[in-house]
């Protein structure tokens, strides 16, 4: 049976490599969901105010483990034999576009209302008046709580090992399957989760009283 | 080639599917108890604590933030039993998740205790209460009260973070749909029912602290606004 | 009532200020302060912003840690007390420009937690105080009402309840009506009135000379953390410094 040694480190160190790609992935993609998700939340039309109301608690309400499974296997029964990237993928843009779409939500709506309203007045369109006068200020504030949210993203994509996906978890369960040292194999993981996520939530902070300041 | 759907596996799994229910309950009701002592510990230690004590605090709020919850769980359940220590499975499940939920509370109680505003406690010192009673009582009230609505989303996102503990081979929810899916091989079908259960469970357990916040909180009760 | 280690003072004496320096930093607040105070006096403490009268009365109730002097009250010698000051607060009530008054709690329980918690006294005995204390600052049918519920001017009613109840021998004012409006003020300082008629010891911070003229039986004139000038009320009609000329003209 090996040692835990520089290889397993080296291997986990890969699998590291996988959790940022993953994370990356999850974030560009479900960013572009998230901001659909943000403008229909706040949408003029009552009925796609409603749906995706039902979207965000359906996606919010189930486990992203869940989702993971379902997007897995529902990949599987269309007939595609997907790789688990996809499946990871996918299901981590369903819960990203939920989770940081109403952050942004939360972000559009901290505009003054006036702000709305004065920009009507100078008869701008609705998109004119998104994308010149809200969008601007409303991306300044939801910065801070977007940094802090990669931390979720970094974390969250732990849960792409159940489906075989080898990403940082994984690779650790395998090393553990290998060289059944546990406490060395696992402590070395929560180490870089931990050397990934806890100079974000530095930086999410910092910016968030950064915007404090300014306010 | 179009996939038909075929639930009727539930009607003879639908009385495991209701246990393991029960148990994400059971699993997420204990965690979030024993959790929120802990919050509540770790928040005044972070705030009136000795230096040492505030470290402590500190290091246990931010490791547990900055790691996923799954290898928390893994390194408690594999480390244990590699040390010859083997706990039920439920009881390795309380644990890593009041752990985890733990620092989460402390970090949120701790904002809410920050949140009293300093002329408050200054107030009470000027009536004769002790410093035990005043952070007690003129302190950890009100900010609890302030903070509930953060601690029921985040005990909610607990409740839904118990599915990883079916990697441990515990038989909640989603263990529970692990195993019917093995047998049944119905995959798409029993996660989607699992996820409904899941959604369902969420409104439950987010009306049940509504209801427990009116309860708690007088204040709220009779006027209902936020403090 | 005085112990011995106050043998200094006259008798009948309930606060003394003897030689009281405050700092804060490089900052000199208080240089030399002298006062006296009998029990059941009302005294007016005028005075500029920045002269240091808040710091005088938060100084009297161990807010603040002096330098140098002597303060005692109610027979604690406040500098020699060490931490545990609460034998000090259930003799000293003291009333902020800002209420305070706890959010989370009712009319009736922000009056009854201290008596309650401090002085072990049982619900019901509690719950009469309150009626008591609620009734003589004219509150008495706001007892089940939140903070919230309440006008700035009531507010400020429920925060003198809040320190009667503790059954305190000296209250200490501190600006209490400066946040409201002119109509909320006259029924705090109806309530204050009141208060000394029925014999309370009273330091009044205030820039209501109406208020010093007609309910004090002192005025204190503060002036860069000393005292410049004190008499009876009728010193705001015939002022003898400069000082508090000017700040009669001027200041207010
Ligand atoms: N906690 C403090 N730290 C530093 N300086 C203070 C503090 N409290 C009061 N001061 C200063 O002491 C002086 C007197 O303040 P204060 O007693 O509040 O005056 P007043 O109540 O007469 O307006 C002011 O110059 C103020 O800036
Ligand atoms: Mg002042």
């Amino acid at each position: 049976m090996p040692e835990f040694g520089p290889n397993q480190f080296v291997f986990l160190l890969h699998g590291a490599v996988w959790t940022i790609a993953l994370s990356v992935l999850s974030l560009v993609i479900g960013a572009v969901f998230a901001f659909v998700v943000a403008l229909c939340r706040i949408s003029g039309s009552r009925t796609v105010r409603a749906i995706s109301a039902i979207y965000v608690q359906a996606i919010q309400g189930t486990p992203l483990m869940v989702l993971m499974l379902i997007s897995y296997f529902g990949l599987n029964i269309l007939g595609v034999d997907v790789p688990a990237l996809v499946g990871a993928t996918i299901a981590m843009t369903l819960y990203v576009s939920a989770f940081l779409g109403e952050v942004w939500r939360g972000s559009l709506l901290s505009i003054p209302r006036t702000q709305w309203e004065a920009s009507e007045c100078l008869g701008h369109s609705r998109a004119a008046r998104m994308r010149h006068i809200i969008l601007p200020q409303a991306v300044k504030i939801s910065i801070p709580p977007t940094v802090t949210f990669m931390v979720q993203i970094v974390k969250n994509t732990s849960l792409a090992s159940i489906i075989g996906f080898v990403e940082l978890t994984q690779a650790g369960k395998l090393v553990n399957n290998s060289t059944f040292q546990p406490f060395v194999c696992f402590l070395c993981v929560a180490a870089l989760y931990f050397a990934v996520c806890y100079p974000i939530s530095l930086w999410g902070r910092h910016l968030e009283k950064q915007y404090n300041v300014v306010r | 080639m179009a996939y038909e759907f075929d639930f009727s596996f539930l009607a003879d799994h639908w009385p495991r599917l209701l246990q393991g229910l029960w148990l994400t309950l059971a699993m997420s009701g204990l965690s979030t108890v024993l959790g929120f002592l802990i919050g509540v510990t770790g928040a005044i230690a972070s705030r009136y604590g000795s230096p040492a004590a505030r470290r402590v605090a500190y290091v246990y709020v931010e490791v547990v933030r900055n790691t996923p919850l799954l290898v928390q769980v893994f390194l408690l359940y594999f480390g244990l039993s590699s040390i010859g220590l083997r706990l039920p499975v439920f009881a390795t499940a309380v644990i890593a998740l009041s752990i985890n939920i733990g620092a989460y509370s402390t970090e949120i109680i701790r904002a809410g205790i920050e949140s009293i505003a300093p002329g408050q406690i200054e107030a009470a010192e000027c009536l004769g209460m002790s410093q035990s009673q005043i952070i007690l009582r003129i302190v950890l009230q009100p900010a609890l009260e302030r903070v509930f609505p953060a601690l029921t989303s985040q005990y909610v996102l607990l409740m839904l973070a118990t599915s990883v503990t079916s990697q441990i081979s515990a038989e909640e929810l989603t263990g529970i749909g692990n195993l019917i899916q093995s047998e049944t091989f119905r995959s798409f079908e029993v996660y989607g029912i699992v996820a409904l259960c899941y959604i369902a469970l969420s409104l439950v357990v987010r009306a049940g602290l509504f209801g427990f916040g009116l309860l708690a909180f007088p204040r709220r009760r009779r006027l209902g606004t936020d403090l | 009532m005085l112990s011995a280690e106050t043998g200094t003072t006259t008798p009948g004496t309930i606060v003394s200020l003897r030689g009281v320096h405050k700092s804060f930093g490089d900052v000199e607040v208080l240089r030399g302060l002298d006062l006296d105070v009998r029990m059941g006096e009302v005294i007016a403490l005028l005075g500029r912003s920045g002269s240091g009268k808040s710091t005088a009365l938060r100084c009297i109730n161990g807010l603040e840690k002096i330098q140098r002097g002597t303060i005692t009250v109610c027979g604690h010698e406040v500098a020699r007390m060490g931490r545990d000051l609460r034998p000090l607060r259930k003799d000293v009530g003291i009333v902020f420009q800002s209420y305070n008054l706890f959010p989370h709690l009712t009319v009736e329980q922000n009056v009854t937690i201290s008596p309650k918690l401090v002085k072990g006294v049982d619900a019901k005995t509690a719950s009469l105080l309150a009626a008591d204390t609620l009734a003589r600052v004219g509150l008495l049918d706001k007892r089940d009402a939140y903070p919230e519920q309440l006008s700035g001017g009531q507010q400020q009613r429920v925060a003198i309840a809040r320190a009667l109840a503790m059954e305190p021998k000296v209250m200490l004012f501190d600006e209490v009506t400066s946040a409201l409006d002119p109509e909320l003020t006259g029924e705090v300082l109806r309530a204050m009135e009141r208060l000394a008629r029925d014999g309370m010891t009273m330091i009044v911070v205030t820039h209501e000379v109406a208020f010093a003229r007609k309910v004090a039986d002192r005025v204190v004139f503060m002036y860069r953390g000393q005292i410049r000038e004190t008499g009876p009320a009728s010193l705001l009609d015939t002022p003898q410094t400069d000082e508090l000329k000017q700040f009669l003209e001027h200041d207010l």
